[in-house]
Parts: structure tokens; C-alpha cells; sequence
């Protein structure tokens, strides 16, 4: 016997499911951290990171430097709080970039069918053969190197990502009932994916997000990491941890606070996309 | 009650968390005996079958007893359990497209019970499989053990999990709505099928089912269940005849509801313009290619279809599933173009206009859909939702007469106007689709197609719906097209009936007649297949 | 079965062709003229001229465009500019350390992974689970560059256990090469062995919930057998569709790493392409990666035929 599946529900009831969803709560403020961090870096930061006092390089941490300074002195903590905007930054607009492509072409595809949705589905076969390592390596070879490389590199994987998500989606919106309804209402192709699909795979979008966002973060310390991401002198995690490896003998706090900070700030983000599957997905929910 | 029980239920309770599902359930199988387990959606039948095969979700926790052959299932380990489930206890399963493996072959899922209980080598398994799968109507010409399930269709499906459940001739067989997901005429067979199991080898059978006539048909005792609790109990004939119990009544009666409606309108003088006609229509869709070479013959759905339809006309396609009647029904509404032929709707072709120009004739024909649950955008509140047609009209209404029009389409219904500041989950299967005929009632159209509208739902909100569908019939002038398998349904709410078979429509004529004397083959199949409570109890008594 | 196979096949030379065109058309005609930015600001006209013509870049795009594909097809890729050897040996000498490498990792992570996704789903909820899937989270969360330079603090600086970078070559037998792989591979193995162990563990569970997991139920067989006989065979194609893309990911991942441990693989390679404007060794190393995803990838879609007889009838 089918129960009904609750889907909508009011945002007090979604908000106190929040509360109680462990996976959620942790991630959503491990991530409000992290991106505190960043937005305070704009206006301050505990040292200038462009201020290179070389009397007190690679100094390990202490009550004035809470994790350290790199080996020309810069203070480790206010690099991390620079790089974290950086990070944030790259992987925002990456994610950006797939949404706002990614998910017109896996609508349209869905709402088609037929030779638009078989031509997308191979545009997806190809862009899935460049990740974003690959297409960075090729932007590099012919612009050099920088932080846009890695924006564009990270959001071009991004597109058929979220094309995939969308299409599989409303693919499976499509034959509800409600919108033959719509049809017989005489509503076109577009009203019915902005009315009902859109709203409708709203929330498995917003899950595939923050999964996204976590892959950008991983992926932009990956470039800057082989020099092909963001550029020295602006701080961003890959860079600190190529810089602290040959130095790893003498003071690997170089390498252990940035590298903690990827990990923690993926953390956060994995964890509050588990818990907004859970808390969104009708399926899972059944299965409980 | 003589003799000693098979399966006795003691006292049987079940809750889930804080929820009550069964309370005290008691009653009592015997050898070769068929109990019929009846209750509406939430009546904790399909818990009570579960709860006999220990195969309860984790969080329940169940007390009381149940005694098979003395012994209580419920102290009994996993292990001792595996030994019973599949060689003493069956269970046969309401959905066949799911119930078995996809990757498995039907050879290997029926001879796997009979390897696992008896320790039989593949050969031999194999062997007694190939005769239980020649014993449920699937004989090694066509379908060898190497089939996979999706080679099968659904009715072929339901065979392969009966030869499961059978394979080992097990005292108890457990079936939980075994036909609900088929048409009648696989119905008829499936039950017909299961009932010759049982007499051949004494099986006990518990015979779930929400259908009264089905249970009536095959039962010898009947056990009606409500909210977790037993209603009635007692041998079929009497109980049904009787109708002691006033829930027992309600049922019966819902059953056989046939709505007041008024007098079916005068035939139409022969050259007044038919509200709809269609004419030579024809539906092909391209087949599946198998080859690179061959390109097949397309599959024509809707075969030479031709009829018309006058104003405040009720009339009933029925048809085996498959058999074309929804193609149809969506080429009616425009969505959906016919390959050849013409539709017309109050003299104006429809056929090869674009959406702008359909405007104005989907004003004059709306949809209600079977699923009241599946039928609702959930992101949207009932005053969008009710309002969604009113896109059709030239002129949008402010947003004051849009809730005005909404409220009056609502009470049309008979529900109340403050409805429409909810979401559609908040309401009952019923009161939902009473919201989806106020969305199909808002332009005030001239035909409804409904497709399987009461199909979904409990016996006694099935009957108020078609009271409501024969009350606005008269109001409002409507006219219905009704696509059903459900001639109970065909018989309370229509006028005419046409069978449509292969995709062409074999007999038409006033349902009445159709149903009482059909002429052609498939008619006569589906009037013999459908269940039919009255004739079922008129059989049982006469069998005493 | 045949017209699937064929089918797959044909969309992945599809695929290819489409890959090569964009990998040509980004390295070859976006820059405009590709000798002037391998040359950089300072080189005369002559010497422009000169690798002009060595390149072939004189002749119109389509016959470029051809002659590089089929150079593909019959082992040609050009000449190295910077080391004046033919691209293709350059690239066997590396591809020698990549693959291995890239090979003991998707083989180590399948290994870990899948039991440990299935030890979970058979556990779900209970202790193990939640240890298991928790070091999963973690798992997934590491970059395995990071990952890789703690593994060589530990193992190579601490206990000297392994070398902390380079590579002895094969020729001096096959143990000394392999121990120059294994942090390497560990490194990429571990983020990789985390996600697939999520998916199987939740493939599994989905598949679970399944009506007829129920059947088999119903036929007596132990919770423990259905998972194995009835639940893995179809869990086992989301499964398969992650490790196709996570080959990608892979590859990416072994460029990576090669530079943490001084690996003179594909990756050192294309880095020094970049360095030295090498645009041939560019064009030849990334074609060569994108062709591989694609080829596994095409292998994960006809493997889905050996595992679900529905698309066998297609």
C-alpha cells in the first residue's frame, strides 16, 4: 500500500527536522566557520600577509602566532583565513558556473527528449573525459597559469555534473500526473519545468551543490598545489602545502595546518550535504 | 470450530514506535482451508501477513501469539523461521513487476528455495522447478528456465512468484492482494490458479485482499479488519448474507453503490453536432529496434478508433490493460497526436493545432487522474493548484476572483473554501481527489476524461466520489468519458459502454446491456472475469 | 547483446573524435600560432619560420587536424621540441611509472572498499557502521597530496621504511620499483577507497529495500545469503558507473602525486611541458589521458551488459 509521500512541508517543521539532523548541524557550523573566516579576512586579519618579517621564519606556534610562520614569516594563521576566501571563492563560482549551464541544458534535454536530449547526453560523455586537472593543464600551457584557470577548469567538469542531476530529475518528474495536468492546462514546456519541475528537484540540486563545492575545494588546492591554480604572492592552501613539503623535515606545521584545513572545511561541506539528503529526500526518508 | 488449526492467532498485537498497527487480532486457519483477510487501506492486513513471516520492519515489536501447528512463531530464532518461511509458510506478493530479481533467471529464484530447504543438487531443482513452473501455466516451450523476468509481463510475472511460493508444497500460503496490480481477466486466471494449488495439495491459504467479491469468491471464512482490529469473522456465505456487523454492511453496500443519477439524456437528434467525436483514429508507435538491420513494424496502439460523444453523456471505455484505452484518452485531450485519422471537439478539429489555438478546447475538457497522490505539484498550495486551468482563460482574474473561483470550484466538491491555504498532502486520498475534480470542474468544461478515477481508492470513499461524479453530471452538464477495467464502476456512473481490445473497439452499446448480454469475445471475458459481489454471494450459498 | 555492444562502441569513436577535436582546437588554433608562443617573446622570425614548417603548421587545419589523429593511429605523435626526441618514446618511458601506478591504486581502493561497503550495509546502523562509514567521511574529506606527504613523513623520514621520492627504474628489477610505488599508490588509493565504499555501502542498502529482496526472504533463505546472492549482483552497477568516473579522478590524482614523490611519470612530463612551452608533449600527454578515461569508461558500459541481462535483450 502506497502511504503518502510527504514532500512539502512547512518551514518550521524542515527547520526543526534541522535541529535534530546531527549530520546537518555539524556540517552547516563547521561551514559557517569556515566561511566567517573568510569574510573577516577582508576586513582583518592577526598579521598583514604580505609582510614578510624574515627574523621570524618558520616559527612554530605560539600565543603570537597561534599555528606558526612560514618560511618567510608570514603568520600561518592569517594565510589560512586569505586562503579560505580564496578557496571559497574558486569553488563558488565553479559551482555557479555548472548550476547556471548545467541545469538549462538538463531541463531542456528532459523536457525534449529525442535528438536534443541524445546530443546532450554525448556532450556530457565528452566534457566527463576532462576533469579538471586536464583541461587546467591545457589552459595553462596556453595562457599560464592563475586562479581563473582553475575556475574555469573546475566549472567546465561542473556543467555536465549538474546537467546529469537535472535531467535524471525532472526526467522523473516528467510522467507525474500533475503535469499531464498542466498540460491539459495548456501550460508550455517552460512554464511547466519553471512551475513544477524546477521547484521539484530544487532540493536534490542543492544537495549535488554542496557535494560540488567540496570536489571544487579539493580540486583547487590539487592546482594550486602543481602551481596551476591560484599564484603566490595570494595565499591559498595548495600553494602553503607545495611550500612546506621541502621543509616538512625541519617544520611540518607547515604542512599540517593548511592541509587540516582543506580536510575540515570538506568535512563540513560533506557532511551538511549527507544532511540535507536526509532531511530532503523522500526516498531515503521511506526507507527509515 | 472443529478440527486443529494450522495457524492460530492468539491476541495478536503490533506496534510500531507509538503506533498502534494491530491490537488483539485473533482468528484461526485450518488445513485446505481459504480464510479471506478483508480491510480497507490501514487496516492492518497486509501487517498481520508480515507479522505471520517474522519479515516485520526492525522497529516493530509484536505480542500475543501465533501458533503455527502448536508452536508460537513468535519465540521462534531466525534460523528455526528460515526453515519454515518458503517450505511451510508462503507468501505471494501484491507487486510482480518488482518482486522478483532482475538479474536472476526464473529458473534459478524458483529452484533456489527448493535447493536451500531440501539440499537438492542443481539437476534436481531444476527439474522440479521446470514442473512447478509447467504447473502455473508456464510451460518450457515458451518459457524456459533462462528467462529473465523482463522478458515476462506482469500476469506471467505473478506465475513465477506463485511457483516460488508453491515449489515446495507448503502448509500455509500466504497472499497478500495477489491480483490488486492486474486487470480482471489475469485476475480471474491468477485467482483461478491459486484456489487449484490449494485443492491439490491442502494448503491452508489467507487471502488478503481491500476486494469484498474477490474474497467472497474464494473464501471459506472471512475475517474483516479495521484499524488494526477484527470487525467480524465467520464462515463467508452467512456473514455476508447476514451483514451482522455494521461495518461489514458499510462494505458490502460501498461495494455495490450504484449512485442516484438522473435520467440519462434523450438521444440526440441524428444531425445535431457530437460534444466529441473521433474518427478513423489511428496510433503508431515505433517498435524497439532488436537489430541493426531490420527496422520492425511500428506497434499500433489505437487501431481505426471511431465514435462520438454527446453533451451530458456518460460512457465507460473499459479494456484489459494494454489494451489501447489510454493512448486514446490522451489523443482526446491533445496531448498526444493521432498518427491518422480526426478528433473533433463540438464540430472543430483538434488534431495538428498548436498550443495557443488548443486554448480554447482544453477550457471545455479537463482530466481527473487515477492516483489521488501523484496527481499534485506538493510544492504548491490547493488555491494554485485548483487554479492551474485558469491559464486557459483569455483574460487572467485578479488574484480576489481567482480565490472567489477557487472557493466556488471547491464547494462544488463539497469541500471548504479555507482548503485552499493547504497542501495537497494534508488531505485524504478522497478529499484529494476531490480537489483534482475541482481543478478539472474550474473552467466549467463541457467533457471529463477521467482515467481510473475511484481505482486508488477504499470502498466507501469510492462510492462518495461517484456520488459526487453523478451529482456534478447533472449540475453542470458535463460530460464524462470513463476509462476503467472496473466494470462495477462502468455500471454505476454510465450510460454507454464501449470494450476496446487490440486497440480497436470491439462493442459499444447501453451498459446495461453490454454488461448483462455481451456479444463479443473480450466483452464476455471481461464481464466473466469481473467480480461481482451479489453473483459471488448468490454462488457461495448456493455451494452449502 | 550485439547492438548494445556496438551501440557503446560506436559513441565512445564518437566520443574520442569529438575529445580530440577540442584538445586540438584549444592547444593548436586558440593561441593563434603556436610556434610564436612555444618560441616566446624574444625569438626572431626565422627561427618561427623554421618550427613553422618542422610542425607542419603551414598547411590548412583540417589536413593538420587529420595528420595528428592518424598520427595517433600509427604511433606517430612528433617530435619534443625542447628534447628533441620523438614525442612517443618520451611518453613509453613515462607511461611506465603512470599506469602502474594509477593501476595498483584503482586495484588497492576496489579491494578495501568493497568489503568494507558491504561489511557496513550488512552492519547498517550498528557500530561497525558507524566507525567504518565515519573513517569514510574522513576519508573523502583528505586530499591525497596531503595524504601523501604524511605518509612520507611517517614512513620515509621517521621510520625509513620506504624512499621518500624518485623512481630506480624497472630494469633494476620489479620489487625496488614497486616499493618506489606504494606510498604513492596508498595516497591515491585512500580518498578513492572512501568514496566507493560509501556507494557500495548505500547501492547495497537501496537494493535491500527492493520488493523482491522481500521474495527471497519469503523463500527462507538468512538475511546474510540474500545480501550476497541477491543484493550484490545488483548493487553492483551503480558501483561499477563510480569506478568508471573515478578513473578520471584517478589520473588527475596520479599527476599529482607524481609530483609529490618525484615520480618521473605523465605528470612530471606534462609539467615540464608546461614549463617549456613543449606544446606537442602537452597536446600528446592530454590526449592520451583523455583517451583512457574514455576507454575505461567504455569498458564500465559493456561490463554493465555482463552484469544486467536487460540490456543483454536490447
Amino acid at each position: 500500500m502506497n502511504g503518502p509521500i510527504d514532500e512539502a512541508e512547512s518551514l518550521r517543521a524542515l527547520f526543526v527536522k534541522a535541529l535534530a539532523n546531527r549530520s546537518f548541524l555539524t556540517g552547516l557550523i563547521i561551514t559557517s566557520i569556515i566561511a566567517a573566516m573568510a569574510l573577516v579576512s577582508y576586513v582583518w586579519v592577526p598579521y598583514d600577509v604580505t609582510y614578510l618579517p624574515v627574523t621570524n621564519r618558520m616559527a612554530t606556534p605560539s600565543a603570537e602566532h597561534l599555528l606558526g610562520t612560514d618560511h618567510f614569516g608570514r603568520d600561518i594563521f592569517s594565510m589560512i583565513m586569505v586562503g579560505a576566501r580564496n578557496s571559497i571563492a574558486v569553488a563558488f563560482i565553479a559551482v555557479a558556473m555548472g548550476i547556471s549551464v548545467g541545469v538549462p541544458l538538463g531541463c531542456w534535454a528532459a523536457a525534449r527528449r529525442g535528438w536534443v536530449d541524445e546530443a546532450l547526453m554525448r556532450f556530457n560523455d565528452v566534457v566527463f573525459a576532462f576533469p579538471a586537472l586536464l583541461s587546467a593543464v591545457m589552459i595553462t600551457a596556453i595562457f599560464g597559469p592563475g586562479a581563473v584557470n582553475a575556475i574555469i577548469a573546475i566549472g567546465i567538469f561542473n556543467i555536465p555534473v549538474f546537467a546529469r542531476v537535472a535531467r535524471a530529475g525532472a526526467l522523473s518528474i516528467w510522467p507525474r500526473e500533475y503535469i499531464l495536468a498542466a498540460r491539459t492546462a495548456g501550460k508550455s514546456a517552460t512554464q511547466i519545468t519553471v512551475e513544477h519541475i524546477l521547484p521539484n528537484i530544487a532540493n536534490l540540486l542543492l544537495v549535488q551543490g554542496t557535494i560540488q563545492f567540496a570536489l571544487g575545494i579539493l580540486a583547487e588546492a590539487g592546482l594550486s598545489y602543481v602551481g596551476l591554480g591560484t599564484q603566490p604572492p595570494m595565499p591559498s592552501w595548495g600553494r602553503m602545502l607545495f611550500d612546506a613539503q621541502t621543509r616538512m623535515i625541519v617544520a611540518p606545521h607547515l604542512a599540517i595546518f593548511p592541509g587540516l584545513a582543506i580536510v575540515v572545511t570538506v568535512l563540513g561541506l560533506n557532511l551538511l550535504g549527507d544532511g540535507l539528503r536526509d532531511m530532503l529526500d523522500p526516498k531515503l526518508r521511506r526507507q527509515r | 470450530m472443529s478440527g486443529a488449526s494450522l495457524l492460530a492467532l492468539e491476541n495478536l498485537s503490533l506496534s510500531i514506535g507509538d503506533m498502534e498497527i494491530l491490537r488483539q487480532v485473533d482468528f484461526a486457519i485450518r488445513q485446505g482451508e481459504v480464510m479471506g483477510l478483508v480491510g480497507e487501506s490501514g487496516s492492518g492486513k497486509s501487517m498481520t501477513a508480515l507479522a505471520i513471516m517474522k519479515l516485520l520492519p526492525h522497529a516493530a515489536r509484536a505480542s500475543g501469539r501465533i501458533l503455527f501447528d502448536g508452536s508460537n512463531l513468535l519465540d521462534a530464532s531466525e534460523r528455526q523461521m528460515c526453515a519454515v518461511r518458503g517450505d511451510d509458510i508462503s507468501m505471494v506478493f501484491q507487486e510482480p513487476m518488482t518482486a522478483l530479481n532482475p538479474v536472476k533467471t526464473i529458473g534459478e529464484q524458483v529452484a533456489e528455495g527448493i535447493r536451500w530447504h531440501t539440499g537438492a543438487n542443481r539437476a534436481d531443482a531444476e527439474d522440479r522447478a521446470r514442473a512447478m513452473l509447467d504447473r502455473v501455466g508456464l510451460p518450457e516451450s515458451k518459457f524456459p528456465l533462462a528467462r529473465y523476468p523482463h522478458e515476462l509481463s506482469g500476469g506471467q510475472r505473478q506465475r513465477v512468484v506463485i511457483a516460488i511460493a508453491c515449489a515446495l508444497k507448503p502448509r500455509l500460503l500466504i497472499a497478500d492482494e495477489p491480483t490488486t496490480a492486474l486487470d480482471v481477466v489475469l485476475q480471474k486466471q491468477v485467482l483461478d490458479l491459486l484456489r487449484d494449488l490449494v485443492d491439490e495439495s491442502r494448503m491452508g491459504l489467507l487471502l488478503i485482499s481491500h476486494d469484498l467479491a474477490v474474497v467472497t469468491d474464494m473464501a471459506d471464512h472471512v475475517t474483516v479488519m479495521r484499524n488494526g482490529q477484527v470487525m467480524e469473522q465467520g464462515e463467508t456465505a452467512r456473514t455476508l448474507k447476514e451483514q451482522r456487523h455494521p461495518y461489514t454492511r458499510q462494505l458490502a453496500e460501498a461495494s455495490t453503490h450504484v449512485p442516484a443519477r438522473a435520467a440519462p439524456p434523450e438521444q440526440a437528434a441524428a444531425n445535431a453536432t457530437p460534444l466529441l467525436s473521433v474518427e478513423n483514429v489511428v496510433r503508431d508507435y515505433p517498435a524497439r529496434r532488436t537489430s541493426l538491420l531490420y527496422r520492425p513494424a511500428p506497434f499500433r496502439a489505437v487501431d481505426d478508433v471511431s465514435f462520438s460523444m454527446q453533451p451530458r453523456h456518460s460512457v465507460a471505455l473499459v479494456g484489459r490493460s494494454g489494451c489501447g484505452k489510454s493512448t486514446l484518452a490522451r489523443m482526446i485531450l491533445a496531448l498526444d497526436s493521432p498518427t491518422h485519422g480526426a478528433i473533433r471537439l463540438k464540430g472543430q478539429h483538434l488534431e495538428g493545432l498548436n498550443q495557443a489555438a488548443l486554448r480554447p478546447f482544453r477550457r471545455d475538457m479537463q482530466v481527473v487522474f487515477q492516483d489521488p497522490y501523484g496527481s499534485f505539484n506538493p510544492r504548491h498550495k490547493v488555491e494554485r493548484l485548483v487554479a492551474e486551468p485558469l491559464h486557459l482563460l483569455d483574460e487572467q482574474p485578479t488574484r480576489a476572483r481567482r480565490r472567489e473561483q477557487v472557493a466556488a470550484a471547491l464547494a462544488d466538491v463539497g469541500l471548504p473554501a479555507d482548503s485552499m491555504d493547504r497542501y495537497a498532502h494534508e488531505f485524504s486520498g478522497g478529499q484529494r481527489q476531490r480537489i483534482s475534480i475541482a481543478r478539472a470542474m474550474i473552467t466549467r468544461p463541457k467533457l471529463i476524461v477521467a482515467d481510473e478515477p475511484v481505482s486508488a481508492l477504499d470502498v466507501s470513499i469510492r462510492a462518495q466520489i461517484l456520488d459526487l461524479f453523478a451529482e456534478l453530471n447533472a449540475r453542470f452538464d458535463l460530460a464524462y468519458l470513463f476509462i476503467t477495467h472496473d466494470l462495477t464502476v462502468a455500471r454505476a456512473i454510465t450510460d454507454e459502454v464501449m470494450v476496446m481490445h487490440d486497440g480497436r473497439i470491439v462493442e459499444r452499446g447501453k451498459t446495461g446491456d453490454v454488461l448483462d448480454n455481451p456479444q463479443t469475445d473480450a466483452a464476455r471475458e471481461l464481464v466473466d472475469a469481473a467480480p461481482d459481489l451479489d453473483r459471488a454471494i448468490r454462488r457461495r450459498l448456493a455451494r452449502i | 547483446m550485439t547492438t548494445y555492444i556496438l551501440k557503446r562502441l560506436g559513441i565512445g569513436i564518437l566520443t574520442l573524435v569529438f575529445a580530440s577535436m577540442i584538445v586540438f582546437a584549444v592547444l593548436e588554433i586558440v593561441p593563434g600560432d603556436p610556434a610564436r608562443l612555444m618560441l616566446g617573446m624574444n625569438a626572431t622570425e626565422d627561427a618561427i619560420a623554421a618550427l613553422r614548417e618542422q610542425m607542419g603548421l603551414n598547411q590548412p587545419l583540417a589536413v593538420r587536424y587529420i595528420a595528428w589523429l592518424g598520427g595517433f593511429v600509427v604511433g606517430d605523435l612528433g617530435r619534443s621540441y625542447t628534447y628533441s626526441v620523438p614525442v612517443l618514446d618520451l611518453v613509453a618511458d613515462r607511461v611506465a611509472v603512470s599506469l602502474p601506478l594509477a593501476v595498483i591504486a584503482l586495484v588497492l581502493s576496489t579491494l578495501v572498499a568493497v568489503p568494507v561497503g558491504i561489511f557496513s550495509a550488512a552492519r547498517r546502523g550498528r557500530f561497525a557502521d558507524t566507525v567504518a562509514m565515519g573513517t569514510a567521511q574522513l576519508g573523502v574529506a583528505v586530499p591525497n597530496f596531503w595524504f601523501a606527504l604524511i605518509l612520507v613523513y611517517i614512513f620515509a623520514v621517521w621510520l625509513r621504511l620506504v624512499p621518500a621520492g624518485g623512481f630506480p627504474g624497472w630494469a633494476g628489477g620489479a620489487w625496488p620499483a614497486l616499493k618506489a610505488l606504494i606510498l604513492p599508490a596508498i595516497a591515491l588509493a585512500l580518498p578513492q577507497a572512501a568514496i566507493l565504499a560509501r556507494v557500495t555501502r548505500s547501492a547495497l542498502i537501496e537494493v535491500m529495500g527492493e520488493d523482491f529482496i522481500r521474495t527471497a526472504r519469503a523463500k527462507g533463505l538468512p538475511a546474510g545469503r540474500v545480501l550476497w546472492t541477491h543484493a550484490l549482483r545488483n548493487a553492483l552497477i551503480p558501483v561499477l558507473t563510480i569506478l568508471g568516473l573515478q578513473f578520471a579522478f584517478l589520473l588527475a590524482g596520479t599527476i599529482i602525486i607524481e609530483n609529490v614523490f618525484y615520480l618521473p611519470g605523465l605528470g612530471r612530463l606534462v609539467f615540464q611541458a608546461i614549463t617549456q612551452r613543449d606544446l606537442i608533449v602537452v597536446e600528446s600527454v592530454v590526449m592520451l589521458l583523455v583517451a583512457s578515461v574514455i576507454v575505461v569508461n567504455l569498458l564500465v558500459d559493456l561490463s554493465y551488459a555482463a552484469v544486467d541481462p536487460r540490456l543483454r535483450t536490447r
